[in-house]
């Protein structure tokens, strides 16, 4: 494990690699610097956890790798982005999806007036195989989310939160990705559910190969299903590893975790990233 | 006074109820138009949340091609697919220049833009066409001019052919449109659009495919408006008026319903009709066509902000 101050430099190995970022810069509306040299890479068929508290950068990188970063004025103004071993950052996220990675955001974003069936289908908008490979894939969506071929025919606003963190993880399996980055799938969800889902996650991820950077803000269950994980603050990264190293890591445990520490200590002896964090913990 | 306000105009409608199915019908012909444009309306800003200032200069601008291509000798029957593509051109340039570059704006600079585009469209279609008033080529496109006379309840009711084709055009384009939105891909995508953008774009919607599709239906349903309301009134740039017929609608029916677009429709050109029959001509001059749907939207607005149909917004607590 190691923890860096200058960004690491990529690890590209064309065979193992599915996604690398290296070194982004990334600036809203030319003036806020959110990410401030962020590095990482998902190997294929991994599932890498990025973590950190609110405001950290999350979501705006899985937002530079998607390129959905256009539609809220914000660009990626350094570094490289590579998928698959091509540069990326300048394609839309229409062709992102064609090539396999594709995002699902925060708060679900299901299509509140259409259908549960019709949310699956707009998933598939990018496709051009036909519709019974269309079908079958959906049969697929259903085997895997039962409770969503119960509500195939409700509006997916009026469906409830679990279901629609169901409907957007298969909308997006609707695209036959070979890369999903997930974007805070525990949101507003009781625990038994988001064991559920990250469940599937693991079922995905095995049995259709699917890679997944999901952010999280929930360390305890992302650390679990996880191979890697990245902690994010302010913009930076500031702690990497195997999944298992950082539960053990004391300062995760202490911070994220919520677990470590035998009493109260001193602020003195806190590095600068935990002494930031301190009153959170 | 108050018997021949509140009473008499219904007595009336019942002593004679072939003029009042006569009225009913009018009032049915001019709704179906007003439902035509304001579903123009509604897709555009279902799709992209732009108020589409532009919607009745494209109603004339279309009518205006058509003839002119007709009068350069174009025949009809070529005429048509030739301004279909006209359309096309236009949607895909709108897109291309103004939407484009526009996109994240705030609202009302789209909308800005699109009383641009109306003031470009009347500029442009005078210098290609002349601002002259034109007649419509009704026979040239095969359109009845006879009329039917039913005899119901003992009198008569005069039906014209010309509308009868105007509703049962609009008819055919809104089953068509209603199958188009429901059934395909493309419908869904645009359906998807208007409820998140963030996340069509998210799946892969591409935003410019959307919307020059979009802005070309609204070229054909102008097109078709054009046509009829030509066909009625004659081509000219007053025509763009009638556009304006379409707000109300829209305050009726809410911005984003397709169904309340149509119902509305029907319903502000039939009770317009009525009232200015049996209450304005003869209590306040008559001409009241004008303003009433303005007046009848405003007290719609003070009871029901969102329209009477239009699309609830779905909270979950």
């Amino acid at each position: 494990m190691n923890v860096h101050a200058a960004p690491e430099e990529a690890r590209d190995d064309a065979t193992g690699t599915i996604l690398s970022v290296n070194n982004i810069e990334v600036i809203y509306d030319h003036v806020i610097l959110v990410l401030k040299g962020v590095s990482l890479t998902v190997p294929k068929g991994g599932i890498v956890a990025l973590l950190g508290a609110n405001g950290a950068g999350k979501t705006t990188t899985l937002k530079a790798v998607s390129n959905l970063l256009g539609a809220e004025r914000g660009e990626v103004t350094k570094g490289k982005i590579l998928f698959k071993g091509n540069e990326v950052q300048a394609l839309s996220p229409n062709e992102l999806v064609k090539r396999g990675c594709i995002q699902v955001m925060e708060g679900r974003h299901c299509f509140g007036h259409l259908s549960i069936e019709e949310n699956l289908l707009t998933g598939a908008y990018t496709r051009k195989d036909g519709q019974s490979a269309i079908k079958s894939d959906l049969e697929m969506v259903y085997e895997y989310f039962p409770r969503l071929r119960e509500r195939r025919q409700s509006q997916a606003g009026y469906t409830s939160g679990g279901e629609q963190q169901m409907c957007a993880i298969g909308r997006a399996l609707m695209s036959r990705p070979t890369m999903i980055l997930l974007d805070e799938p525990s949101m507003g969800l009781a625990p038994q559910l988001v064991e559920e889902i990250f469940e599937i996650v693991r079922k995905l991820n095995q049995n259709e190969g699917v890679s997944f950077l999901l952010a999280e803000q929930n360390t305890n269950v992302a650390l679990k299903y996880a191979t890697y994980g990245y902690i994010l603050e302010s913009g930076r990264i500031v702690l990497d590893g195997d999944a298992k190293t950082l539960r053990e890591n004391e300062d995760v445990k202490e911070f994220y975790l919520g677990t470590g520490g035998e009493g109260r200590r001193s602020f003195r002896n806190v590095k600068h990233y935990k002494r930031r964090k301190r009153w959170l913990a | 006074m108050l018997y021949d306000v509140l009473i008499d105009p219904f007595v009336q409608m019942f002593a004679l109820p072939d003029f009042f199915l006569q009225v009913l019908w009018e009032g049915f012909v001019s709704g179906v138009l007003y439902a035509l444009i304001a579903l123009g309306f509604v897709l555009i800003y279902k799709s992209s949340r732009i108020f589409n200032f532009a919607q009745g200069i494209m109603v004339v601008f279309s009518a205006l091609t058509l003839v002119g291509l007709h009068s350069m000798g174009v025949p009809a029957i070529a005429a048509v697919p030739l301004t279909l593509l006209v359309m096309y051109l236009l949607a895909m340039s709108i897109e291309r220049v103004v939407l484009r570059p526009l996109v994240n704006q705030p609202d009302i600079i789209l909308f800005m833009a699109t009383i641009g585009i109306t003031l470009f469209l009347i500029g442009f279609g005078q210098l290609v066409f002349g601002g002259d008033n034109k007649v419509m080529i009704t026979e040239q496109l095969g359109i009845p001019t006879g009329a039917f006379e039913l005899e119901p309840f003992g009198g008569f009711v005069l039906i014209e052919q010309k509308d009868l084709t105007a509703v049962t055009l609009a008819i055919l384009l809104v089953v068509g449109l209603l199958v188009f939105l429901n059934k395909t891909k493309m419908g869904r995508a645009i359906r998807a659009l208007g409820d998140d953008h963030q996340a069509a774009l998210s799946v892969g919607i591409s935003l410019s495919t959307i919307w020059v599709l979009v802005w070309f239906i609204a070229g054909v349903i102008a097109l078709v408006t054009g046509v009829v309301w030509g066909a009625r009134a004659g081509v000219s740039f007053a025509l763009e008026v009638i556009a304006y017929k379409a707000l109300p609608v829209l305050m009726l029916g809410g911005l984003e319903s397709v169904s309340g677009a149509i119902v509305g429709g029907i319903a502000i050109g039939i009770l317009e009709k009525i009232f200015e029959i049996y209450w304005g001509q003869p209590f306040l001059g008559g001409n009241t066509e004008t303003w009433f749907p303005f007046i009848f939207a405003l007290l719609v607005l003070l009871f029901r902000p969102q329209g009477l149909f239009g699309e609830r917004i779905i909270e979950r607590i």
